[in-house]
């Protein structure tokens, strides 16, 4: 697949980082033709993804390295968010709806990445770090739309 | 960075924030309700999010958090000026079945009540 762009990029665990990610990365997405729409849902997925790894990976301590690449691919974009924190034991347990560990985050996080996303992919194991890929496809409306048109 | 517009009038806490609701702000609206909540008699939340542009996990779970403590008591939560990207984050995780929805704190108010 060819890659058309890529941004890498480290930052601390801080919370205020969330914010700074999600903008980041729906900005660099936006060289693609993606809807606002899409870049709204990219954004929710890169926060949860990133709170995460903050809460989490890291159990809220500042000193963290959360690591994010993001791919811009001719069909779509790719996020992988890293941390090296605590991991995740059970990963498809993780992944059910309404999982949680803390009883105020009713295990949300998960459900937003894989609504708003194509593809989820987590790669976890205990004390090594999570590793968080996601696909979002760029919706080919358009060029259908552009194609039906006739020439 | 998010403001706090905390009013109480009657039994009823009204919030008004502003700005995106993120795990960057979590722990400031968690404890800005919880202090408010210990320091009055409110049984109920209202919850005007029509200048939030966005939340997030982080920021619902401390709205459920708030719920289920003043469910407890019999008193309810509801959600005023929803904007379409927030509604959708609510549908999606299930509040509206737990919290109404309201054009206007007045109507939140008189529907609730």
């Amino acid at each position: 697949m060819k890659v058309i762009n890529q941004l890498k990029m480290e930052f601390l665990s801080l919370p205020a980082n969330v914010a700074f990610a999600r903008v980041a990365v729906a900005a660099f997405a936006s060289q693609l033709d993606f809807t606002l729409n899409d870049l709204e849902e990219i954004k929710v997925a890169v926060s949860e993804a990133v709170a995460n790894a903050i809460v989490h990976g890291y159990e809220n301590s500042p000193t963290g390295i959360v690591r994010v690449l993001v791919t811009l691919l001719e069909t779509g974009v790719e996020i992988r968010v890293e941390d090296n924190g605590k991991g995740i034991a059970d990963v498809k347990k993780a992944l059910e709806p309404a999982y949680s560990t803390d009883p105020e985050r009713m295990g949300l996080g998960f459900v937003f990445m894989q609504s708003f996303m194509d593809r989820l992919h987590v790669d976890s194991s205990p004390a090594r770090g999570t590793r968080i890929t996601m696909i979002k496809n760029i919706n080919n409306r358009g060029a259908a739309a552009a194609s039906q048109g006739g020439h | 960075m998010v403001e706090l517009d905390l009013e109480i009038r009657q039994d009823t806490l009204f919030v008004r924030p502003e700005g995106e609701l993120d795990l960057g702000v979590a722990d400031l609206l968690r404890n800005a309700l919880e202090e408010s909540l210990n320091k009055n008699p409110v049984r109920h939340l209202v919850l005007n999010l029509s200048r939030v542009s966005y939340i997030d996990s982080s920021c619902l779970g401390v709205i459920l958090g708030r719920y289920k403590r003043l469910a407890r008591e019999g008193g309810r939560v509801s959600l005023v000026g929803l904007q379409p990207h927030v509604r959708r984050i609510c549908e999606l995780s299930g509040l509206f079945r737990i919290m109404g929805e309201y054009t206007t704190e007045e109507e939140a108010v008189a529907r609730a009540g």
